[in-house]
């Protein structure tokens, strides 16, 4: 308990501490992965903790951030309230989708999520006219600002990002610890064993479900208000396959793997984009012959190739192998 | 001529615009039953959900893009020429490349349901960013191997659609001839009903989980050879038929393959018709949700007794 | 001594396919006795009691716990009222610690009497079956022994009413199972036990009542003495 305490608390202020070494554009990076790190940790919950597979997060992202960004473009309501808003969004469409796919299991449920979010995203782009689909839309800076903070500035936007962060990190430390996070846990290594020693395993899985999606909620909310932008990427499969992939990364089941997912994933494909693609397309071309047109703009190659790997050769994740090797103790 | 049927002046459905849908429909299921039915034998056989579908299909296009082209610059031959080759190569290759997957990734898994989908996904990716990092992100045409039309009473028809409808047709039959009249389809049927089984039979489950794979891989292949000529290659192109199949194989019932028929059918045609009529995008909205439903309420019914 | 019947079934039948894998016309457990069920492999022990805890529903029949019919209730509700059913095949949170196995029914049990402390609780359930020094230890790296006495820890925990052991001895050692016939014994003093056995000579130590399946159906049911003489029963498991 104590150990936990001082673990998160030390990676909060290391966070802080952080903030005024930072270049403008890794301040604008760290800022974008503590909001994706945030839909990680609510996405870790339900992968992680509870043992189930969803490949339609995504739809919960969009709820916050269309929840949010449309109360803002549509009602002109200020971003706080429209905050709140996606965060609600979230939240229902978490209970509904529970409702009806936690009544599956194992790849059933991993289909009727995809299928679900598939049709989330669908949505979206059929009211093309209120959502501008993939294109999206922005807010504009003006309105982006709450009690008189301007959420655009770097240092605000920074602050706000790590605040969201903080709050869903604790949350998750707390629940882990908790006797609601004691029977997540059973429920991820014997569903069957848990039914029988008295707990209905529906109504944790909800928990966990909804708890998820308020935290996906909340992050596509932030993403909207502090970066200024909604568009139906951000409700594509691919945006539910990548908190998988975080996590899966960082270690599922631990509390700061899903930061530690991001962060690496992240500057992965920046510096894989940013400078060996283009090398590697220039050296393929010149040397080879080989016409690539597209390496350049290939980074999702690496998603690709890092699911593979770590499903095949590390399910356990970075901080799952620390735990198993070194600290026992880690949360 | 089809440019006349935008001129029409309707707004109801027209037969003209009517019979339009009923043939799109009719090209869009024959080539969907053919990919479906191929996600649905890997289901059906091997228990593996492949996410990675849709990007055989793609390759399948894509392949047939750099084939033809190959053929003609190399030759100069006709377009059937050409398209002839790609049609025996690129299931050929997209198979070996199936079955490579199979044996370095699926097999290592032990075949363990969620991991496998977790790597199909992994393996989406990779073939659909290495078909961007040598294809490039272009829409190419294929052209088509032969030019001639028939005659409807309202339009002129390419006569080639109706070719791909007959072809895909005598392929599924091929397929359904194989599996139930033949050695082989005894074998992967044995494997099947029992995998431990079969091996204390002396069958070699892990070449048969490889044919497998690579054959449903083909057949995709094969159904986006076929369509290419109609619509361009690119590669983004194994999105909607991955979706479409996922559909068709729920609705019908996993590794059903009487059931895979029928519902593509019904998908392709209600999707031709519709999206010729009304918007595509609502169609698929209400197709998704109807099988997520279906998953919820009838999981048992139509996913088989291994739900999970 | 007249009991009242704290747990009962009447035309209890379950069929799996074209199978009748139990077919029981009625059956009572008595409050505070010792129950075994024996029969041969195959007699449908395992069906009949996963039953009785809901585990599955029943293809016909009623049953009634405290002459409340539970029938249709789920099983994670009969648990909370008191009926504790522990896993034939070893069926302990391997990943996790023995303190962790049991303070999940001993968290039910607090939640359930709406008070109390989870961790004296665990502890108490460990310390009942020895394995309290242990109790940080992980449950998957305990020899099998250990673990057939958690999952009766895990039991215990939850303070049941009913304690359905399925096979609780099988893979036990010699010396095992007299501290296990001990254990129970000492349990049954204010709990009710219903004992699923293939190993006689613990039936005949442990039960006050027997009764005996066969293709589903009770063949026979009475004290030890009256099954060790009953004709139709040594029929039964020497194959006549």
């Amino acid at each position: 308990m104590m150990r936990s305490v001082i673990l998160h608390g030390a990676m909060i202020a290391l966070l802080i501490a952080l903030e005024p070494m930072l270049s403008e554009y890794h301040h604008g990076n760290l800022a974008r992965i503590l909001v994706l790190a945030t839909y990680a940790v609510g996405y870790n919950i339900l992968f992680g903790y509870t043992g189930l597979l969803s490949l339609g997060h995504a739809m919960f992202f969009a709820a916050g951030m269309y929840g949010c960004a449309l109360m803002v473009r549509l009602a002109e309501w200020s971003v706080g309230p429209a905050f709140i808003v996606g965060v609600v969004c979230a939240l229902v469409a978490g209970l509904v989708v529970g409702l009806l796919a936690l009544r599956t299991i194992g790849v059933g449920f991993m289909i009727v999520t995809l299928m679900f979010a598939e049709a989330a995203h669908l949505t979206i782009a059929y009211y093309n006219e209120y959502t501008r689909g993939d294109e999206g839309f922005t807010i504009p800076q003006a309105v982006r600002s709450v009690a008189g903070l301007d959420l655009s500035d770097t240092t605000t936007r920074y602050f706000a990002a790590l605040t969201l962060f903080s709050l869903c990190l604790i949350a998750s430390a707390a629940l882990v610890q908790s006797r609601a996070g004691r029977v997540l846990v059973a429920i991820r290594e014997n569903e069957d064993r848990v039914r029988m020693l008295g707990f209905d395993p529906f109504r944790y899985k909800l928990l966990a479900l909804v708890l998820s999606a308020v935290m996906a909620g909340a992050a596509g909310a932030a993403y909207a208000v502090l970066f200024g932008y909604a568009g139906s990427t951000f409700a594509s499969v691919q945006y539910s396959i990548f908190p998988l992939l975080w996590v899966l990364l960082g270690g599922p089941g631990t509390t700061l793997g899903p930061l530690l997912g991001t962060v690496l994933m992240f500057y992965l494909v920046d510096y894989a984009s940013g400078t060996v693609m283009p090398g590697l397309a220039a050296f393929v071309e010149g040397s080879f012959g080989i016409d690539a047109p597209g390496l350049a703009s290939a980074y999702l190659l690496l998603v690709g190739i890092a699911l593979v790997l770590l499903v095949l050769f590390a399910p356990r994740g970075v901080l799952g192998v620390v735990r198993a090797r070194v600290v026992p103790w880690l949360p | 001529m089809e440019d006349l049927i935008a001129l029409l002046p309707f707004d109801l459905p027209h037969p003209a615009l009517l019979l339009a849908g009923v043939l799109e429909g009719t090209v869009l299921a024959a080539v969907l039953a053919l990919t479906a039915l191929g996600l649905s034998i890997v289901f059906g056989i091997m228990r593996v959900v492949n996410v990675a579908h849709g990007e055989f299909y793609m390759l399948g296009a894509v392949l047939a893009w750099f084939v033809t082209t190959w053929v003609a610059a190399v030759t100069g031959g006709p377009p059937w020429l050409g398209f002839a080759v790609a049609l025996v190569v690129a299931p050929l290759v997209v198979g070996v490349i199936a079955a490579a997957t199979d044996w370095l990734v699926l097999k290592r898994l032990n075949y363990d349901p969620e991991a496998t989908i977790v790597a199909t996904i992994g393996i989406l990716y990779i073939i659909q960013q290495l078909a961007l990092t040598f294809y490039g992100p272009y829409a190419r045409p294929v052209e088509a191997p032969f030019d001639f039309r028939v005659a409807t009473p309202y339009f002129g028809y390419s006569g080639y659609k109706l070719v791909v409808v007959g072809a895909a047709i005598a392929l599924m039959l091929v397929v359904w001839l194989v599996l139930t009249r033949t050695r082989i389809g005894l074998v992967m049927r044995a494997t099947q009903y029992d995998r431990e089984t079969a091996q204390a039979f002396g069958i070699p489950v892990d070449k048969v989980y490889a044919g497998v794979f690579a054959l449903g891989a083909g057949l995709a292949a094969i159904g986006a050879v076929l369509i290419v000529p109609i619509r361009q290659a690119d590669y983004l192109m194994g999105g909607d038929p991955l979706l479409l199949s996922f559909i068709v194989v729920i609705l019908g019932g996993l590794g059903s393959l009487r059931g895979t028929l029928v519902a593509a059918l019904f998908i392709g045609l209600s999707d031709g018709i519709i999206s010729t009529l009304y918007d595509a995008t609502l169609a698929k909205i209400l197709a998704t949700l109807l099988v997520a439903m279906v998953l919820v309420f009838r999981p048992q019914g139509l996913f088989g007794a291994r739900a999970a | 001594m007249a009991t009242v019947g704290l747990l009962t079934a009447s035309g209890l039948v379950k069929d799996f396919g074209g199978l009748r894998a139990v077919d029981v016309e009625a059956f009572t457990l008595h409050e505070g006795e010792i129950r075994a069920v024996i029969g041969p492999n195959g007699a449908g022990k395992t069906t009949f009691v996963s039953l009785l805890c809901g585990r599955f529903p029943p293809t016909a029949g009623q049953i009634a716990f405290e002459g409340r019919d539970i029938t249709e209730m789920p099983a994670h509700k009969r648990v909370a009222l008191g009926i504790a059913y522990t896993f034939q095949i070893t069926s302990i949170f391997s990943n996790l610690t023995l303190y962790d196995n049991v303070a999940l029914p001993a968290q039910r049990r607090v939640m359930l009497d709406g008070g109390g402390s989870v961790a004296r609780r665990a502890m108490d359930a460990l310390e009942r079956v020895g394995l309290a020094d242990r109790a940080m230890e992980q449950a998957g790296a305990q020899s099998y022994g250990h673990q057939r006495l958690l999952e009766v820890a895990m039991g215990l925990a939850l303070g049941p009413k009913v304690l359905i052991l399925d096979e609780p001895t099988q893979g036990l050692a010699d010396s095992e199972i007299e501290d296990f016939i001990a254990l129970i014994r000492d349990v049954a003093k204010e709990t009710t036990i219903l004992l699923i056995e293939h190993n006689m000579p613990v039936v005949m130590a442990l039960a006050e009542q027997i009764t005996v399946l066969d293709q589903g159906r009770v063949l026979a049911e009475g004290t030890p003495e009256m099954i060790r003489a009953d004709a139709a029963v040594q029929a039964a498991y020497l194959g006549g």
